[in-house]
This record gives structure tokens, C-alpha cells and sequence, in this order.
């Protein structure tokens, strides 16, 4: 029932449900199904990486829902990313318990290489699933209300609410390459081994992990969805073309942007805690300002304020860098380069706003075909 | 003739005669020779006083012998035990006798056998050696020994020092010496004299007197003594101190003039035109590597070419500035968020650029001379050159650009155009061609930079991508669109960044500076200097 008023006007939306739906059910029957050698077998590998492109669409789609419609330009959004994804993987470090290479069943690795003697505070009650799920959602939806708190009050905005996000972002990575922070420093985490004991090597868990990524997209879609629908959804979109204007007319600007910009948040902090068990490691890279960056790009490809754009920019970026830096690895920035280039000045609205100009032009030739 | 003949003839056989009777009694050798072949003994305390010995005779032979020893060249021939000199290798080898010099040939090296040294012998050597600088003709010899003498005042006499400072003409070695000697009567055991070895050593940096005096405190017994040296210690430390205070200040600005240098073109593109330009730190890259370029071409000359590069990097940059804004950003004026994003896609084309042309690997970039090494201003306070030199480039930089926008005619364009785009354009001027100007202008200055940066760290393709957070940074701290703000900002900023770091570590005084940046700009939006009046909105 909310389904169909949620997907009412949203031919994107059911088009991209209804693929989510068709891959779902398809990609664990060749996966599981058939055998290796069967022509229509999908590998593990392709799964995987399949369950990685969901991660980074949900991780758009919480970028688009800042950008699109509360115009928040947030090029901070890899940090949230990251954080969901080190509250995951610590949890994953911890059920390594004395089968890591130093066997101790206390301490990580690489805290025994780092001499420490016991566990920081921070790394306590990770042993429960239940704690690292809540630290997925608590900790990057924690630093977005926090900083946002602080700069939508004193009306920070636009070019410089990017810079300090870039800031922000860039002052997490630089803290969490030092090993002294006591999350592995450079080399991240990783050689996990299993999750609520299930294997991460094995094909079934890689099957249920990209389920459960393809589960989140849609769900988080529909949630951005309802919340743009939604009567804050009106007010956000206000905001983004008139904000004096929408202060002005009575409503708390920046509570409504401080709760959009936080939940935003929380999207990316899972987004990130479904890719670390997939791609099995997360190292401060990911809080690089490049690949915040590149989010941004993205959800610019498939089209602003669209939300199915942003999975759809998402999954065509990526898998463009995929086949890019396999094949011609010299190519894939100059690639990069040019799409921001191109995309900024000549598609505006991305895919999705190619397609719908695509639309419009069909039905008013349809309709100038029906005139006598 | 005969007579020759014949005198030949007697030395000969004399020489016969003393080779082969040996129980013939020689020319009592002096003390000097008769020391000497002690040096060939196996244990080292016999070699230890051999030198003692040697050193004791005052010989003109001793400098050479010593060195000679200190080096290495010292040998035993292993055929008859006697001692050679050696040096160069293999057919080079050129053998001669200790003492007297004459060469030995057909000698190779496995007929030598190395005089061995340990540690004791190697300072033994090296205060004698000093004990004989100490009255060598060149005043620089004289100061160097005084000064070696200073980490260990034990190695010349307290008459011998005495003497020299009676005789000594140079203000600097006298200087040295009488802090010598201070130390020595340190050492005395008479308070009195330790009490009067204490106030000359008040005005001395160098640290053997602050060990000296450390070491006096703790077996001190005498109270006087004490609370004299500690005041003098005091003193000192207070001194060192601050002349520590002074360095930090001086790499402060050091990195403040590097993020001043990085973010003045900034402060043009985005505070006076409003332009993100995310391309900025490529820019400096381009700069940084028409230094490299220009060190090619002219191997032999690297600071001409450093000269070369500034103009040649202002011009590269400028004209890819230039491009960029004639290319994309015109269209994009009023669209901050895309001219950012348009702009990075530039910064990643040029990184990659460079990759394919120079390859993905830093690029080793040589400094002149004239700014290597660094200034000893004293014990304690050295200043790099090439900092010295940059800090100074970076005021140079920042007060011709000053002069551009304030007593120029594009100057006066361009904030024409920044502050009221349509009345400028009302009243002639042409305003696509001053963004251009401007641009091209903020681009130039980033080239520039890149030359001095290319002094201080490594030339790759990342370079840029290193700078451009931090120079966002200073630039929004400062306040946009106000050059003195970039000033301040820049150099603040640099030198909180070193203050912090003696207790918090590079990184994490970065990280605080950053954290520190963005709650302040959650305070005072507008940066530190914010602008008034109409130019603001």
C-alpha cells in the first residue's frame, strides 16, 4: 500500500525496485545453482563485486538526498562511509579471535605488533553484533548531527559547508593513519574470517551479503523516498531554492537540515558497513578526499535530486572503473577528468535528465502526431 | 773525479757494514724514533703509550705521523716488522718508510699488515692532534682544535691552554680557550677556583658547558658553588630556551610562507572572483615541474635555472589557467558547486597528464648551492637557507601582487568587476577578458609557488593534491576576498602548526589546526577579516 503511493510518479524508482527484485532472485540461483562451467553461471567474484556497486548506489543515494534536494554539496560523505565500515570491521576483528597470526586471543594483530597490552576503551563490547550495528548507525549519524549541529546554526553554507566537509574528511583520514589511534593504522583492517559465524570465503555468505546489500538499497530508497515525499521533503526543497525565503517564512532551516544531513549519514555509515565484509578490508583510503569526491561525481552522472539517477550514476561509474582500470589503467583518470568536465557542463542533469528530456520530446511528438 | 769515486766508494761500504754487522753500535735514536716502533706491538695498551710517548717528544713529525695513524695508512711491512706508510690501492699503492719518507716499491698489499686502533687510541690521537692545532698558524685550525677541546677538556693541559690564551690574537679562539679553561677549573677542587670558573661560562650556548655545569650540581658540595652555577645554569637554559622558541617561530613562518605561497593564487581565483578552483594545487604541480624541466635543459646552470623557472612557470601556469577559464569555468560563473567539480575533473586530466609525460615516480629536483646548507647564527640556532630563502620569496610574491591589484590598471578592473560586475561593465570595462586576466593572473602566482615548492619537497604528480585542503584553508580563514587575511592566515597557521608540535606530533597538530579551522569558521563564517560594506555581498 505505502509501496505503490511511495512508487506513484516514479518511473525510475519501479523501474530500479524491479530490477533490484529480478537480480535478487536471479543472481544466488546461477550463483548457488548452476555449475562453474555452466554458461550462465555467475561467479562469486562478479557477485561480489555486484554487492559492492549496491554499497556504493546506497552510499549515492544518501549523497543525492543531501545534494538533490537540501542542496548540501557534501564532499565529506566518504567519512561516514568509512566509519560505518570501521564499526563493521571491527567487529569482524574481533570474531578473529586467536586465529590471527600472533594468536592472541585477546588483542588484534596488529595492536600485538604495536606492543599494546590491552584493548582501548573504544574497541570494547564490538564482540556483539548487536553493539557493532548500533555503533554502524550511532557513530557516523553522531559526527554528522555534531558537525552539523555546529555549522547549519551559523548558517554555513554552500561552497564553504564543501570545504569544511572536505576538511573534515581529509583531518579523519590523516587521524586514522596514525597507528596510535588504534585502528591499524595504514594497513587498516582486515584478514577477517567470519561473521555470526558464517565463513566470508564461502559462496553462500557472499550470496546472503549481497542480498542483504541489495535489501538496503532498496529499503534506504524507499525511506529517501517517503522523507522526500514527506511534508520535510517539501520544506528541504525549499531550502535548496531559497533558503533566506523559507527562514524567513517561519521554518527551522537548520533543524531540518541537521536531520536530513544526519540521517544522510547514517545511510552512508551502513552503506559502509555492508561493503567492508564484502570487499574483507577498510583502510583510512576510504576517508580520502578523492573518493568523497568522487560520490559526488556519481550521483552528478545519473542526475541530482532523482535518487534512482544517483544508482544509476553509481553503478555506471563503477563498473566503468572496473573495466577501465583492468584494461587501460592509464586511461581511467583521464576518463574520470573528462566525465566531471562533460557532466558539469554539458548534462546538467545527468542521465536521468537525459532520459527524461527523452520523455518529453517522444510525448510531444506523439501528441503533435495526434493533432489533425 | 777519484776523490768522488772514493767517497762513494767508503759510503758504500759503510752502509755494507752497518747492514751486516748489527751488534755495531748505532747513533743513539731520539725519542721520537726510539717511540715509534712500540707502535708496531700487538697489544693495544703498549700502542696507547707509544702515543703517549710520541705525543710527549713535541716532534714537527708528529702531525703527519698521527693523521697518517688517525686515517688508517699506518702498516707493518711484514718482511723485516717495520713501519710504513701507505696509501692509494692496488697498482696506485705508493709504499714509504716511517720516519723519513723514502719510497719502497715492489711492495703490494698483502705485504702489509694494518696498525691497529681502538676507540681509546682514536681520542688519543685526536686531542693530541687538537693539542697541536692549538698553536698551528691558521686562526680557523686554532678555533677548530679550541672547540674539540671543549668536549673534552681533558685532553690538553691546563699550562699549555694558559700560555696560548696569553699569546692568542683572535677574539673567537681566545674566547674558546678561556671557556676551556673554565671547564677545567670546573673540575677543580678548590671552591674558590670553581667559583670563579663560573661567570665566564654565563654567556656560552654550547651544550658541553650546560653538561658541564648539570654534572657540577650533582656532586657539588659546596653551597656557594652550587647556588652559583644553578643561577648560571638558569641562565643559560633561559637562553636556550628561547633561542629554541626563535627556531620554532622560524619554521612556523617556514610553513607559513609555503601555505601563504600556495594559497595567494587562491585568494585571487576564489576570493576575488569567487571561483573554486579545485585545479589549484595542478597548477602548482605544473609549476613545480617547469623547475624540473628548466634543470634539464640546463644541467650545468641549476641556479640560473631556478631563476629561469620563475618566469617560465608563471607563463605555463598561466596560459593553462587561462584555458581552463576560457574553456569551462565561463560557463559555469554563479555555479560554484559545478565550477568545483568541473574543476577537479581538470586537477585529475593534469595529474594524469603529468604521469603519462614524466612518469608516475617523483622527480628529483637539485637546489643551488647558495641555498643549501644553513645559518649558524649560534650553538643553538641554525636557520635553513632554502626556508630563509622561500620565506623571503613569499613576501616578495605577495607584495608584487599587492601592488598588481592595488596600483594597477587590471588591479583596479578586476575589483571593479569582483565587487560590481554589471556597473564595471557599464562603465567600459570588458569583463570577460578581466576573468580572464584574473584567472590567468591567480594560476601564474600558483606556477610561482610551485618553484619554491619544488625546493622544499619531492616533485610527483601528487604534489598539488597535498596542498590544496590546506590552502582552501587559509584562504577561508583569512576571509575571502582579502589578501592581508591570506597573509595572517597563512603564516598564523603555520606557525600554530609548529607550536603544536613538540607535544602532539606532526600529524595530530595538523589534525588540530584542521579541527580548529572548521569550528572557527562555524563561528566567524567570514574568516578572519571579513569584508564590509556592499563588496561583501
Amino acid at each position: 500500500m505505502i509501496l505503490t503511493r511511495l512508487l506513484r510518479d516514479d518511473r525510475g524508482g519501479q523501474i530500479l525496485l524491479g530490477s533490484l527484485l529480478v537480480l535478487a532472485l536471479l543472481a544466488p540461483v546461477l550463483n548457488l545453482a548452476l555449475p562453474p562451467d555452466h554458461p550462465l553461471h555467475l561467479s562469486t567474484y562478479t557477485l561480489t563485486l555486484l554487492g559492492k556497486y549496491l554499497c556504493y548506489a546506497l552510499l549515492a543515494v544518501a549523497v543525492d538526498l543531501v545534494w538533490g534536494y537540501l542542496g548540501i554539496l557534501s564532499l565529506g560523505h566518504g567519512a561516514f562511509f568509512a566509519l560505518g565500515g570501521y564499526a563493521m570491521g571491527m567487529y569482524l576483528m574481533r570474531q578473529i579471535g586467536d586465529r590471527g597470526v600472533y594468536g592472541n586471543p585477546e588483542l588484534p594483530d596488529f595492536m600485538v605488533f604495536l606492543n599494546w597490552s590491552e584493548l582501548p576503551w573504544y574497541w570494547w563490547g564490538f564482540d556483539h553484533f548487536g553493539f557493532a550495528l548500533l555503533m554502524v548507525g550511532l557513530v557516523p549519524g553522531l559526527l554528522a548531527f555534531v558537525f552539523g549541529w555546529f555549522a547549519f546554526r551559523s548558517r554555513v553554507t554552500g561552497v564553504y559547508l564543501s570545504i569544511i566537509t572536505q576538511a573534515l574528511t581529509y583531518a579523519l583520514m590523516l587521524a586514522f593513519f596514525r597507528n596510535e589511534m588504534g585502528f591499524g593504522g595504514n594497513n587498516g583492517l582486515t584478514d577477517f574470517k567470519d561473521l555470526l559465524g558464517f565463513d566470508l570465503q564461502a559462496d553462500s555468505t557472499r550470496v546472503a551479503l549481497f542480498l542483504a546489500s541489495a535489501l538496503a538499497l532498496a529499503l534506504g530508497y524507499l525511506a529517501c523516498r517517503a522523507l522526500v515525499l514527506s511534508k520535510l521533503g517539501r520544506v528541504a526543497m525549499a531550502i535548496r531554492d531559497a533558503e533566506e525565503r523559507t527562514r524567513f517564512t517561519g521554518y527551522r532551516v537548520d533543524r531540518v537540515m541537521l536531520w536530513l544531513f544526519t540521517f544522510s549519514a547514517v545511510l552512508a555509515g551502513i552503506a559502509g558497513a555492508l561493503y567492508v565484509p564484502q570487499v574483507g578490508i577498510i583502510n583510512p583510503g576510504e576517508f580520502s578526499p578523492l573518493f568523497s569526491i568522487e560520490i559526488v561525481i556519481w550521483v552528478a552522472v545519473g542526475g541530482r535530486a532523482t535518487l534512482y539517477g544517483a544508482v544509476a550514476g553509481a553503478l555506471l561509474v563503477n563498473y566503468a572503473k572496473t573495466w577501465f582500470t583492468g584494461a587501460l589503467p592509464e586511461v581511467w583518470l583521464y576518463a574520470l577528468g573528462a566525465l566531471f568536465v562533460v557532466v558539469t557542463l554539458f548534462l546538467p542533469q545527468g542521465i536521468a535528465g537525459l532520459g527524461r528530456g527523452l520523455g518529453t520530446w517522444t510525448r510531444r511528438g506523439r501528441r503533435e502526431e495526434a493533432r489533425p | 773525479m777519484p776523490l768522488l769515486s772514493r767517497l762513494l766508494l767508503v759510503l758504500l761500504l759503510g752502509c755494507a757494514l752497518t747492514i751486516t754487522r748489527a751488534d755495531e753500535p748505532v747513533p743513539i735514536p731520539s725519542p721520537f724514533e726510539a717511540a715509534l716502533p712500540l707502535l708496531l706491538d700487538s697489544k693495544f695498551p703498549v700502542k696507547e703509550q707509544a702515543i703517549e710517548q710520541l705525543a710527549q717528544t713535541g716532534d714537527p713529525r708528529l702531525e703527519e705521523l698521527f693523521s697518517a695513524l688517525l686515517a688508517g695508512d699506518l702498516y707493518q711491512l711484514k718482511s723485516n716488522a717495520s713501519l710504513v706508510m701507505a696509501t692509494g690501492q692496488d697498482a696506485d699503492l705508493r709504499v714509504m718508510a716511517v720516519p723519513g719518507g723514502e719510497p719502497i716499491a715492489g711492495i703490494s698489499a698483502a705485504d702489509l699488515k694494518k696498525i691497529t686502533l681502538n676507540n681509546r687510541m682514536r681520542g688519543q690521537l685526536k686531542a693530541a692532534l687538537a693539542r697541536l692545532d692549538l698553536s698551528h698558524a691558521d686562526p680557523g685550525r686554532r678555533l677548530t682544535a679550541a672547540t674539540s677541546l671543549l668536549n673534552d677538556p681533558g685532553g690538553a693541559s691546563r699550562q699549555v691552554l694558559t700560555e696560548r690564551l696569553s699569546q692568542e690574537t683572535d677574539a673567537k679562539v681566545k674566547e674558546t680557550t678561556a671557556l676551556v679553561l673554565a671547564l677545567m677549573d670546573l673540575q677543580s677542587p678548590d671552591p674558590r677556583a670553581r667559583l670563579a670558573a663560573l661567570p665566564p661560562l654565563r654567556d656560552s650556548l654550547h651544550p658541553q658547558v650546560r653538561a658541564a655545569l648539570t654534572q657540577l650540581l650533582e656532586r657539588e658540595s659546596d653551597g656557594q658553588v652550587k647556588a652559583a652555577a644553578s643561577r648560571v645554569l638558569r641562565h643559560i637554559e633561559g637562553r636556550v630556551h628561547w633561542y629554541g622558541q626563535i627556531e620554532t617561530l622560524f619554521f612556523g613562518l617556514s610553513l607559513g610562507s609555503v601555505l601563504v605561497l600556495a594559497a595567494i593564487g587562491l585568494a585571487i581565483t576564489f576570493g576575488v572572483m569567487g571561483v573554486i578552483n579545485m585545479a589549484h594545487g595542478e597548477l602548482m604541480m605544473l609549476g613545480a615541474y617547469t623547475t624540473y624541466v628548466m634543470q634539464q635543459l640546463l644541467p650545468d646552470h641549476i641556479g640560473l635555472s631556478l631563476f629561469l623557472a620563475i618566469p617560465a612557470a608563471f607563463v605555463i601556469a598561466g596560459l593553462v589557467g587561462i584555458l581552463i577559464e576560457r574553456g569551462v569555468i565561463r560557463f559555469l560563473y554563479g555555479r560554484p558547486l559545478e565550477t568545483l567539480l568541473a574543476t577537479f575533473g581538470i586537477s585529475l586530466i593534469l595529474q594524469q597528464l603529468v604521469r603519462s609525460i614524466f612518469s608516475p615516480l617523483n622527480r628529483a629536483v637539485e637546489t643551488p648551492a647558495w641555498m643549501a646548507g644553513s645559518w649558524q647564527v649560534n650553538e643553538v640556532l641554525s636557520l635553513t637557507l632554502n626556508r630563509l630563502v622561500i620565506l623571503g620569496f613569499c613576501l616578495l610574491v605577495f607584495a608584487l601582487l599587492y601592488l598588481i591589484l592595488n596600483r594597477t590598471r587590471l588591479g583596479l578592473q578586476v575589483r571593479a568587476v569582483s565587487q560590481n560586475r554589471a556597473m564595471a561593465r557599464a562603465m567600459g570595462v570588458r569583463s570577460q577578458w578581466v576573468d580572464a586576466m584574473t584567472f590567468g593572473l591567480g594560476a601564474g602566482i600558483a606556477g610561482v609557488a610551485g618553484v619554491a615548492l619544488s625546493q622544499l619537497t619531492n616533485v610527483g604528480p601528487n604534489l598539488g593534491q597535498s596542498y590544496i585542503i590546506d590552502s582552501f584553508m587559509v584562504v577561508v580563514f583569512g576571509g575571502v576576498g582579502n589578501l592581508w587575511g591570506t597573509l595572517v592566515a597563512g603564516l598564523g597557521l603555520g606557525v600554530a602548526n609548529k607550536l603544536l608540535e613538540p607535544w602532539a606530533g606532526a600529524v595530530l597538530a595538523k589534525i588540530l589546526v584542521l579541527v580548529f579551522i572548521i569550528l572557527f569558521i562555524q563561528k566567524r563564517p567570514k574568516g578572519l577579516f571579513p569584508q564590509k560594506g556592499r563588496a561583501a555581498t
